[in-house]
């Protein structure tokens, strides 16, 4: 193709000060096979329009900050590359079921609570010093969570997920994801309490195996699955409430 | 016009990555009563320790020993590093890693249960502890989701801080910092406070840095009369994908990969860096040899095989290759499933099937904001940890995998540090502090939405391509006086014309021009403090190379150099200060078949 082919990128405008209502604006940009939207986006921002707003940050696909939505479909803009929309326009918007602060950024406060809510660390009643050196978790053990620890909180998997659109209070994908993580680690004990609260929003049952959250993961963590299996472990300890003295079974044994 | 709201706790974290969280949670930990503050210019996790890959070094297995940690560091260094201090951070990294183990972090573990290590450059013995290669995204994560644990942590997330504020007695008290939600400047207070800022890697155009990475902690430090110490010393990864700067991680090579030329042949074998094993014999990959040698080494060793016309010309430059087919399918996927994710991404290729181009690239700054082996900086009350800060640990040239560690190590001693200040110095004077910050809300103001950048005829992407350019072309792999006068000379212009910048957005709600701009401010300050630092060191020592020097001199240049800024923006003053040696003089730094252990 010519050097000098472009593409264009309709961009998603809205700002809080100065706007009532969202607008498209359309930019032409340099075609570059190798480009990502993201780039493209960056070359606008430095060349044309200062005040077009996004968050970036890696380039690599690790830090999570530049999910939008690209033509519709959310994805990370540092790993959507130009030459797979390429002569087309390409539409850019903040990532759907969140408020809009500006542009392309998103209000994240509710995402980083509903993180919190899951108690996303190690919970012991024995926490061993230092000095007996680590808990021993075999490769087996380590493949029991793995997955469900590589979340980059992109929160793509909110964008794509049907109940977060209207229920609020769902804990979400990525959070569920992660309060599984920590509940499937042979290190912690603390299954019971965060169950808890991963089971406690009516909105959890809505879930319905859509699976729309594993389509959209960028790292493969297949929070859809993590969700079945939480609601498989809280029907155990739901049971297991009925048979057993509390606390007796929501402990499991880690190695010292 | 009314003040700037002031908030209050008891220490302020500037930062929020590896080293700031791990600084939390140790104040959090140790003083239960205490408020953190952690005011970070992104959310934690956006962090750049996420990028980090390959693993963090740590002495836990019985066939290793301290001792060898703390030779192959010194050694590493190019005898620049501060020997106190590297024993300090050795005697201390297992402890912290077991400790980010017992606060979930996933390492790769071996069948026993027990965790697993890997060789890594420069490295007599394999210590590096892995979580695949995602280390430094598992340990964030599992150190920002330990932070959640504290109540006392609060955090100001999305917080631009832009200038240190110190009360009568010249202590650090906290920080102004704008909200960028808002825009709205804020004087976050405390008894002391702690730079975790990270790098300044996007002084230069080709690096593995994230967009962050613009030293402005390093430039607030400097500019509040900290010095920055050896910023003459950057660290170019010899593995970067060509057109992106994407970190192909050194994992790759300690898990068996080598690098080749245009013919095949295994260049390192050419300059010094020992024989090459074959990579089906057992003993590969050698330590402290070859594609496990040292990054300094390994860059350099490309300029000069692209210079006798062996490297591979590609539309993004001079290559040579990594070539990781003989481990396998089954081997890449489980060790470095990251490094085949990138290829396949960013460059198009499959490591399985073919070699991976790759070419130097800007990765770590070695020097930073001056603080001694308490992580103190010169300002009472004010410490610095992580990249962002210079012990000095790495001297002259890191090694892989030592700065993961580092990041735990030093992070955790400064919060014990800056919260023992707290309690010692607990009173000042708060409308002092205020006043201050009502200040720099007005110089913001005043520079930026009002005349000349109102209607100045800068553009911002325009002086930081510039400044790219220059660095890259004269404070590269290879220096001398010329090329580094030339940098000098530009960056001075460069200032200059900074103040002609002007900004298209001139609003409040989240405006990242304006953060592009105090960025690019910072950027301004460390690269010049790099570039006259440089000029200064007239010798060759790990990664700061001197055509024009081409010989370590001990006899003059066993010191660190101190910049000094100046408040008219000249050239900063450098002063020396000596390295502190203890144990382990100063000798021949040797790779291949006889390097190891050698004291005089």
């Amino acid at each position: 193709m010519p050097d000098n082919e472009t593409i264009t990128l309709e961009l998603f405008r809205y700002h809080p000060e100065t706007d009532s209502e969202p607008r498209f604006q359309s930019y032409e940009v340099p075609y570059d096979e190798d480009w990502v939207v993201l780039d493209a986006i960056n070359w606008i921002k430095d060349y044309v329009d200062g005040s077009v707003t996004h968050r970036w940050s890696c380039r690599m696909g690790v830090c999570g900050s530049c999910g939008m939505m690209v033509n519709g479909e959310p994805k990370l803009t540092c790993a959507a590359f130009l030459k797979n929309y390429y002569p087309f326009p390409i539409k850019v918007e903040p990532l759907v079921n969140f408020p809009v602060e500006r542009d392309l950024v998103v209000d994240m406060e509710g995402f980083m609570d509903k993180l919190q809510d899951v108690k996303p660390y190690i919970i012991r009643d024995d926490v061993n010093d230092t000095s007996q050196g680590e808990y021993r978790q075999s490769p087996a053990e380590l493949a029991q969570y793995k997955q469900y620890s590589m979340c980059i909180n992109c929160m793509l998997c909110y964008a794509a997920c049907p109940v977060v659109g209207h229920e609020d209070e769902f804990l979400g994908p990525a959070a569920l994801a992660l309060g599984h993580r920590y509940n499937k680690d042979s290190r912690d004990q603390g299954q019971s309490e965060r169950l808890e609260v991963m089971l406690s929003s009516e909105a959890m049952w809505g879930c319905t195996f859509v699976g729309e959250c594993s389509v959209v993961c960028p790292k493969h963590v297949d929070p859809a699955g993590a969700i079945q299996q939480a609601k498989a472990m809280g029907a155990q300890e739901y049971f297991k409430r009925f048979v057993m003295p509390k606390g007796a079974g929501a402990t499991k044994g880690a190695g010292a | 016009m009314s003040h700037v709201s002031s908030h209050h706790h008891d220490v302020i974290i500037i930062g929020g990555g590896g080293a700031g969280l791990r600084a939390a949670i140790a104040i959090a930990e140790e003083n239960p009563d205490f408020s953190v503050a952690c005011v970070s210019k992104v959310y934690p996790m956006r962090s750049h320790t996420v990028t980090a890959e390959g693993g963090a070094a740590a002495v836990i297995k019985d066939h290793d020993s301290l001792e060898d940690h703390i030779y192959d560091t010194i050694s590493g260094a190019d005898w620049l590093a501060d020997q106190d201090a590297v024993e300090y951070f050795v005697n201390r990294a297992p402890k912290e890693m077991i400790q980010l183990e017992h606060w979930g972090c996933p390492w790769s573990r071996k069948p026993d249960g027990t965790v697993a290590v890997r060789p890594f450059g420069g490295m007599k013995i394999e210590r590096t502890w892995f979580a695949a290669d995602k280390t430094g995204f598992h340990m964030l994560h599992s150190l920002f989701q330990t932070t959640l644990k504290y109540g006392n942590i609060v955090r100001y997330d999305e917080h631009f801080a832009t200038k240190l504020l110190l009360d009568d007695e010249g202590r650090c008290r906290g920080c102004a910092a704008i909200e960028l939600r808002t825009g709205t400047v804020r004087a976050v207070l405390g008894k002391s406070v702690i730079i975790c800022t990270g790098g300044a890697g996007k002084a230069f155009p080709f690096t593995t840095n994230g967009a962050i990475k613009t030293g402005d902690g390093m430039a607030m430090a400097y500019q509040a009369g900290v010095a920055l110490k050896d910023m003459e010393f950057i660290q170019y990864h010899p593995t970067g994908l060509p057109g992106t700067g994407i970190l192909i991680t050194e994992a790759s090579r300690g898990e068996g990969g080598i690098l080749v030329n245009k013919d095949g042949h295994r260049y390192l074998q050419d300059y010094d860096l020992g024989q090459p094993l074959d990579v089906n014999d057992p003993r590969h990959p050698q330590k402290r040899a070859m594609e496990l040698g040292p990054r300094d080494k390994l860059s350099q060793c490309f300029i000069k095989e692209k210079n006798a016309g062996r490297t591979i010309e590609t539309k993004d430059g001079h290559v040579v290759h990594l070539d990781l087919r003989h481990l396998g399918e089954k081997k890449i996927d489980k060790r470095i499933p990251f490094v085949r994710e990138l290829a396949r991404s960013y460059a198009g290729i499959d490591p399985v099937h073919q070699p991976i181009p790759v070419r130097p690239v800007v990765h770590y700054v070695m020097g930073g904001i001056d603080v001694d082996s308490n992580s103190a900086t010169n300002i009472p009350g004010l410490y610095a940890a992580g990249e962002c800060a210079c012990v000095s640990i790495n001297g002259a040239n890191r090694l892989g995998s030592n700065s993961l560690t580092e990041l735990l190590v030093f992070g955790g001693q400064a919060g014990t540090h800056a919260a023992r200040f707290a309690m010692d110095h607990p009173d000042y004077d708060e409308s002092a502090l205020v006043a201050q910050a009502d200040d720099e809300r007005d110089r913001i103001r005043r520079t930026y939405f009002s005349s000349p950048h109102k209607s100045g005829s800068e553009r911002i992407a325009v002086i930081r391509k510039e400044l790219h350019d220059s660095m890259e072309d004269g404070a590269g792999i290879y220096r001398d006086a010329d090329s580094l006068e030339s940098t000098c000379t530009k960056i001075a212009e460069l200032r200059e014309r900074y103040a002609n910048v002007a900004l298209d957005d001139h609003t409040n709600s989240f405006n990242t021009e304006l953060t592009a701009a105090l960025e690019l401010s910072s950027l301004l300050d460390v690269a010049q403090s790099m570039a006259h630092s440089a000029m200064q060191r007239t010798e060759s020592r790990g990664s700061h190379q001197r055509l024009d020097h081409p010989e370590r001199n001990d006899d003059d240049f066993l010191a660190h150099s101190l910049a000094y800024h100046q408040e008219d923006g000249s050239a900063p003053r450098i002063e020396y200060r000596p390295v502190t040696i203890t144990k382990w003089p100063p000798g021949a730094r040797t790779y291949g078949a006889d390097s190891g252990l050698k004291r005089e």
